[in-house]
């Protein structure tokens, strides 16, 4: 079904990998459109590999999506977002954060973390937009707000407007008080001029 | 976990299967619920126990989940049970009886088929069960129709007096779809009515109850056959024809969307006549099912002429991309190519044990000792079969460490005969399965050095409350059970009954080294809790002072993940002798002061963490 969206969100366990390809699916489901989301996750809360599928329009049926057929591909991890590459579509886009998070095998010498992922990606050429959310996040005072930056970097690569998705991120901060919700509109909005910013050097 | 107001009725809502079985659950008027928790089915009764007027509880193991849903459909109550593959082989002693003597109340019980194996030690496939139990199996394929076939199986199971199986696969237990809920009904149940003949399976009441059974299993055949689960969906292209169920349904549309479908919700007893109907309007058929060829085999013995495990996969899940080509390939045609670009190659990254995790000392100090065999068991620990520490040999099924080592004891061969032998079991995993091991390692007089990690919780499924913690699913008190003197009960010597904290290495190092020795049985629990339960208490963060860090890379085999490589080198010792050095640093803002690496650095290079700045922050993640 051609007609669907589907995004693909990486990362690793405990990042917030999950929630946020739950949001994205409840703004989705706010506009109307059907939905499912699913992971690819073993056991996802213990640093593993994580990489949740959001599929969305007007019938979706599988669940997973297709290697080859990802329209945006968001990367809350360097080196995830280059295990992902093949799951996007020709012409399709990838969204990267710089973090990088070295696992254990690596800090032990078993395997080597890639130099430089993003020149990787370059390579392989696909097209991807890079910025560094943590630092957004941490200039903002908690580097717990990266999980909404990141959801701002992608809010210009949606089929729908940005204040949808916007709406549906505050909407889970309500309860927690005006001041949480300000810092989160405000990290939104940083991660959505991050990639702008990003966009406009490129072109 | 609290009760909350259910979201109301007609609410269009993102929900897992797990979540929308619970609502179902609920909307049933089930009074009794119980499980024990498992991936992926563990949701379900988390949730459930948020729902008001209705009674949950985390059991022992799924065959007293299973007993305690079927005491409550004796007594004509609507009742629950749930648990992952594996553990209807725990619970089938009770099934395989259920079946004769049937229920008054309504009984569900769901099971979750680990397809693709994303958190399980096999993939098998339950709706076997159906076949052997002559139990009607449902099959949703996504969230809403989990939750509508829930509420089927609860009228199903009244009017048949059948106990349902409602068979899952994670691709259903873990995706979040829409669905619309509805109102919640009250079922009263009568109470227990005494019915000897029915209710006490002896050999002369079983006999009569047999064929009953069987007299059960044609009629539910022509359910099916009339069931609206069971329908045709008649397409353009005949070249094919699908019968299909559960997730690979949806697959099979989305590849497929011109090709006629039969889909089957009630797939077992399997509807013969409708197959055939399917049958008369295409040129072939092909059986798609996750993952035996259940259907396939009793289709054929029907003589319906068609394909499946001969051009399908046997094993994981029937996604396009595995469907597409097969299908291509039997039409002849060029199989439709990826239009991606090749995958770049990228390190594995195994789950890993969590910062200051307790299991890291037993391990750190497991990987110490030489000549050894560790038998292990089912929870978090059994990541100590990975690296640094590779200190774990065996894993089966729960509570299989304690069998397995006794065996491994008494079937010692020439080239172990000196070795000392260990089991490695979680505190729930014991109490789940364990216990019977050790009290026949006790009983057999075997040599085994048992090493009870005693977390206070379910720690791989997300640290659920269980006997071990003194809690309740609710979070309420209960008694809490006491480990030494439980072991002690089953016959263990006290001496060899040893309680030390995994975060003092010297004195669990020496614990074991001395127990090992011991030609009997030992038992040795650590009593630190999961550092992901409200438990434990985070102390105060450690960092590294790099000029003092010599590379010696002694913390790093501890394994902890707030350990990050700085640079790498090479000295030449002494005698020659050229070894690596890995400097490091601690993720001071991830650690939680356990303290163990500290144990193993020579230079003591390792001290608290003291910020120059308040705001000071250097993680690196994204998020929580």
């Amino acid at each position: 079904m051609s007609e669907n969206t589907n995004i693909l969100v990486v990362g690793i366990g405990g990042q917030g990998v999950m929630t946020a390809t739950e949001i994205l699916a409840e703004a989705a489901i706010a506009l109307g459109h059907d939905a499912k989301k699913t992971e690819v996750a073993g056991m996802a809360q213990r640093g593993g590999v994580v990489s949740s599928h959001l599929r969305f329009g007007k019938k979706v049926l599988t669940p997973q999506i297709t290697p080859g057929t990802a329209d945006v591909l968001l990367g809350f991890e360097s080196a995830e977002t280059m295990r992902w590459q093949h799951m996007l579509k020709q012409g399709g886009i990838t969204l990267m954060n710089t973090a990088r998070l070295v696992p254990p095998v690596v800090e032990l010498g078993l395997f080597d973390y890639p130099e430089d992922p993003l020149a990787e990606i370059r390579k392989s050429g696909n097209k991807v937009v890079a910025f560094d959310a943590t630092s957004i996040a941490q200039a903002l005072g908690d580097i717990r707000l990266g999980n909404t930056v990141m959801l701002g970097a992608i809010a210009d690569h949606l089929p729908f407007g940005a204040e949808v998705l916007l709406d549906c991120v505050l909407k889970r901060f309500q309860r927690k008080g005006e001041k949480l919700v300000e810092l989160n509109r405000q990290a939104f909005e940083a991660g959505r001029a991050a990639v702008g910013a990003a966009e406009a050097a490129a072109a | 976990m609290a009760a909350v107001m259910p979201a109301p009725a007609a609410s269009r809502l993102l929900m897992s299967g797990n979540e929308a079985v619970a609502r179902a659950v609920w909307e049933s008027g089930v009074k009794v619920a119980a499980a024990y928790p498992g991936t992926p089915s563990t949701e379900m009764l988390e949730v459930i126990s948020t729902y008001p007027d209705l009674y949950a509880e985390w059991s022992v193991n799924e065959k007293v989940s299973l007993e305690v849903a079927i005491g409550a459909a004796y007594a004509g109550s609507r009742a629950f049970c749930c648990m992952k593959h594996v553990g209807m082989n725990v619970a089938s002693d009770a099934l395989m009886t259920l079946t004769l003597t049937g229920v008054v109340g309504g009984l569900v019980i769901a099971i979750a088929d680990d397809v693709g194996l994303s958190s399980s030690q096999n993939e098998q496939d339950s709706r076997y069960w159906g076949r052997f139990a002559h139990l009607p199996v449902l099959e949703p394929a996504d969230s809403q129709e989990a939750y509508a076939m829930t509420k089927v199986g609860f009228e199903l199971s009244e009017r048949f007096q059948v106990p349902v199986i409602l068979r899952m696969t994670t691709r259903i237990n873990h995706v979040k779809s829409v669905v619309e809920v509805g109102e919640r009904e009250t079922h009263a149940g009568n109470g227990f009515k005494k019915e000897p003949g029915r209710f006490v399976m002896v050999p002369g009441n079983a006999g009569k109850r047999i064929p009953l059974m069987f007299k059960r299993d044609n009629e539910l055949r022509a359910l099916a056959e009339q069931s609206p689960l069971n329908f045709i969906e008649d397409g353009s292209d005949k070249r094919v024809g699908f019968i299909a169920s559960g997730p690979a349904y949806m697959h099979v549309k989305e590849s497929f969307p011109n090709a006629p479908v039969l889909k089957l919700g009630l797939s077992c007893p399997v509807p013969f006549e409708k197959c055939r109907e399917l049958a008369a309007l295409v040129e072939q058929v092909v059986v798609v099912e996750e993952v035996e060829p259940l259907v396939e085999t009793e289709l054929k013995a029907q003589g319906i002429k068609l394909l499946g495990k001969e051009i399908l996969p046997r094993q994981g899940e029937l996604s396009p991309n595995v469907l597409r080509p097969a299908i291509a390939r039997l039409l002849g045609e060029t199989v439709p190519e990826m239009q991606s670009t090749v995958a770049l190659q990228v390190f594995p990254r195994p789950p890993t044990m969590c910062v200051a995790c307790p299991h890291l000392g037993v391990y750190y100090t497991l990987s110490q000792i030489r000549n050894i065999s560790i038998a292990g068991d089912i929870g978090c620990y059994t990541l100590g079969a990975g690296h640094p520490w590779n200190a774990l040999d065996t894993c089966v099924s729960m509570g299989a460490s304690m069998g397995v080592a006794l065996g491994m004891d008494k079937g010692r061969g020439e080239s172990d005969k000196d070795k000392r032998i260990l089991a490695v079991i979680g505190d729930s995993t014991f109490l789940h399965m364990g216990m019977q091991g050790l009290l026949d390692i006790v009983y057999n007089k075997g040599n085994v050095t048992v090493l009870l990690l005693d977390n206070r919780a379910v720690g791989m499924t997300g640290g659920q409350d269980n006997p071990g913690n003194g809690r309740d699913i609710y979070g309420d008190d209960t008694p809490r059970v006491n480990f030494p003197a439980l072991v002690e009960a089953l016959g263990v010597k006290k001496d060899r009954i040893h309680t030390v904290d995994p975060y003092q290495l010297p004195v669990l190092f020496k614990t074991i080294r001395d127990e090992v020795k011991v030609p009997e049985v030992s038992v040795i629990i650590t009593d630190q809790p999961c550092v992901l339960i409200k438990d434990y208490h985070k102390m105060k963060p450690y960092e590294v002072i790099e000029d003092k860090c010599t590379g010696c890379g002694n913390c790093i085999d501890v394994g902890c993940p707030a350990i990050h490589v700085t640079r790498r080198g090479k000295e030449v010792k002494a005698s020659g002798r050229e070894v690596d050095l890995a400097f490091v640093r601690i993720e001071s803002s991830v650690c939680t002061g356990c303290g163990l690496c500290v144990q193993p650095c020579a230079p003591d290079a390792i001290v608290h963490y003291a910020p120059v700045s308040p705001i000071k922050l250097v993680n690196m993640s994204c998020g929580s």
